[in-house]
């Protein structure tokens, strides 16, 4: 089993060890980086497929069964006529800028899957500052969004550009903040020793931060916050068909329009493996009897079933209103943040004992549901009257 | 002086430059946030993996979309006609060059960079936090003080009571 555990490991350096000397820290690189956007790109494929199928079930339709069996080959109908879907550029679009976005939304993607521990010793780029670079390459994706909407010259495509700028901004404190309770109590912004301080068992069951009540709380806010961030439904008003079709990517066709897919999706893997990284204990196991399964393997299945779970709220929860968003990301999500912040310093002084899980169980459940009762008593709700169109 | 450096320093020129001389506003904004990126590079090249990345979360991240939102929000985004008259330019001309003599007097006189051991060169992150919370915690927190002064008297000066609109049923955002 520590065969199978180091496999990837051990297949690139013995690949490494036939290249002369002169070649191998140019192949070493390579064989980091085409392995991890291989794996991720192959991922999204699968992932488009299992969405439309659920979705699908979830809307009591078939989904995709044409291509292939079960439709399984329905991802590659749709790479190829993506490549061959005429190009149509606007007249009015600013050509440049217009043909550099889906590119700028696809590589902040990929660099910052770069610092993911996707196994025992599988880092592609192991960063003191990881958790740090993270967010800070992630910030091209916002100017993605923006460039794609203004240069199409379209007012809608302008209009979708803008929400997603407000949204993305409003949602980036609470994704940040809801980090720093992990990073004040492992001490480190590494995400492999983020995971490594998460390898402990206590009576059989992983010490992983989301078993604590500051990190249950945390993980949810990082989760809600990161869907909000890639742009994910129930927070996709950026594109929101019914009314501004689809945003910042209506002028775009064929390929470019791909390519946005894809950056989003990239994008939400990202998100949802600092997530496992930082919370669901990235390669190690939940139970101690079930370690030997090789590390890889636990954080590509933690990664599905996170998948699920968005493609599950994406088919159930409908979509909000800005004003409902920007409520709910700066009166709710914003304080919980903070308070979860003190949280996690009180959870440090307090050693290790029934008080602390107390004192912290009560400052997760009681800001919540007093915030809840306060904003609810407050929100005055009243049958959706249109003022614009009768 | 390596490839990379020589790269990234064209780079960062060439698009600060553009910056400057392009027309079009937003494009002049988007040559800014490369020539930002560039920086952080440099910093990178540099070892400074902290500065290099905070550059980027602050300046690309949030700075940019900032200023590309008060843009778009001010109608000040359509192309200029005539470039800026001579004058402009010579008061620009002699402000950068004072500025300029200042920062050349000053490190020309500062030791940095002229001592045979520089010290280690890879600071860990880690540290550096350290220092800012024992050494070097009153100036951060009179940083923190400024900010927030500043952020409070933001929002005390965009909280205009507007007259509602009495047939809005939606809650004042």
């Amino acid at each position: 089993m520590e065969a199978l555990d180091q496999i990837w490991v051990t297949l690139k350096h013995s690949a490494l060890g036939v290249l002369p000397a002169a070649l191998r820290g140019w192949a070493s690189i390579l064989l980091s980086i085409g392995p991890l956007v291989g794996a991720f790109a192959g991922l999204f494929a699968l992932t488009t497929l299992v969405e439309r199928k659920l979705l699908g079930r979830i809307q009591n339709r078939p989904g995709p069964n044409r291509v292939g069996p079960f439709g399984i080959l329905q991802p590659a109908a749709d790479g190829l006529k993506a490549v061959f879907k005429e190009n149509v550029v606007p007249r009015a679009a600013d050509r440049l800028v217009y043909t550099l976005a889906p590119v700028v939304m696809v590589i902040p993607a990929i660099l910052a899957l770069a610092v993911i521990p996707v196994g025992r010793n599988m880092t592609a780029l192991d960063l003191d500052a990881g958790v740090l670079y993270f967010f800070a390459v992630g910030a091209g994706a916002e100017l993605a969004v923006f460039m794609a909407g203004w240069a199409s010259r379209n007012k809608y495509a302008l209009l979708g550009a803008m929400r997603a700028l407000a949204q993305m901004i409003s949602y980036e404190l609470p994704l940040i903040l809801s980090t720093i309770p992990v990073l004040m109590l492992t001490g480190t912004l590494s995400p492999s020793k983020i995971v490594e301080a998460q390898n402990a068992y206590s009576f059989g069951l992983a010490q992983w931060h989301v078993f604590t009540p500051w990190g249950f709380a945390a993980f949810w806010l990082f989760l809600i916050a990161g869907m909000a961030e890639a742009n994910r439904s129930p927070f996709d008003i950026p594109e929101g068909e019914s009314e501004i079709v689809a945003g910042h990517l209506i002028e775009y066709s064929g390929f470019k329009f791909a390519l946005f897919f894809l950056g989003e999706y990239l994008g939400l893997f990202a998100m949802t493996s600092l997530a496992i990284t930082l919370f669901l204990g990235g390669w190690t196991a939940p139970v101690s009897f079930l370690a030997w399964i090789p590390s890889w393997m636990w954080f590509f299945a933690k990664l599905t079933v996170l998948m699920l779970f968005f493609i599950w709220v994406r088919g159930t929860v409908p979509r909000l209103r800005i004003d409902q968003l920007m409520n709910f990301a700066w009166k709710l999500m914003l304080p919980l943040s903070l308070i979860n912040i003190v949280n996690a310093g009180l959870w440090h002084h307090l050693g290790s004992g029934p008080l602390r899980w107390l004192v912290s169980a009560t400052l997760v459940v009681a800001p919540y549901f007093l915030l809840g009762q306060g904003l609810a008593a407050r929100a005055r709700w009243a049958p959706r009257t249109y003022r614009w169109v009768e | 002086m390596s490839l990379t450096f020589v790269i990234t320093a064209l780079w960062t020129a060439v698009l600060a430059i553009a910056a400057m001389t392009l027309r079009n506003l937003i494009h002049c904004a988007l040559c800014l946030v490369g020539t930002l990126i560039g920086l952080a590079v440099i910093y990178l090249q540099l070892d400074a993996q902290f500065i290099a990345f905070s550059q980027m979360l602050v300046y690309v991240g949030a700075i940019s979309v900032l200023v590309v939102f008060a843009m778009l929000l001010t109608k000040s985004s359509e192309t200029q006609a005539e470039p800026r008259g001579n004058k402009a330019w010579a008061h620009g001309l002699g402000i950068a060059s004072m500025v300029f003599l200042v920062l050349a007097a000053s490190f020309s006189a500062s030791t940095v960079g002229k001592a045979a051991d520089p010290g280690p060169r890879e600071l860990p992150v880690a540290a550096l936090g350290q220092s800012l919370m024992t050494t070097h915690v009153l100036p951060l927190e009179l940083i923190a003080l400024l900010l927030t002064s500043a952020m409070i008297g933001a929002a005390v000066l965009a909280l205009h009571d507007r007259p509602k609109n009495p047939g809005d049923p939606r809650p004042n955002p």
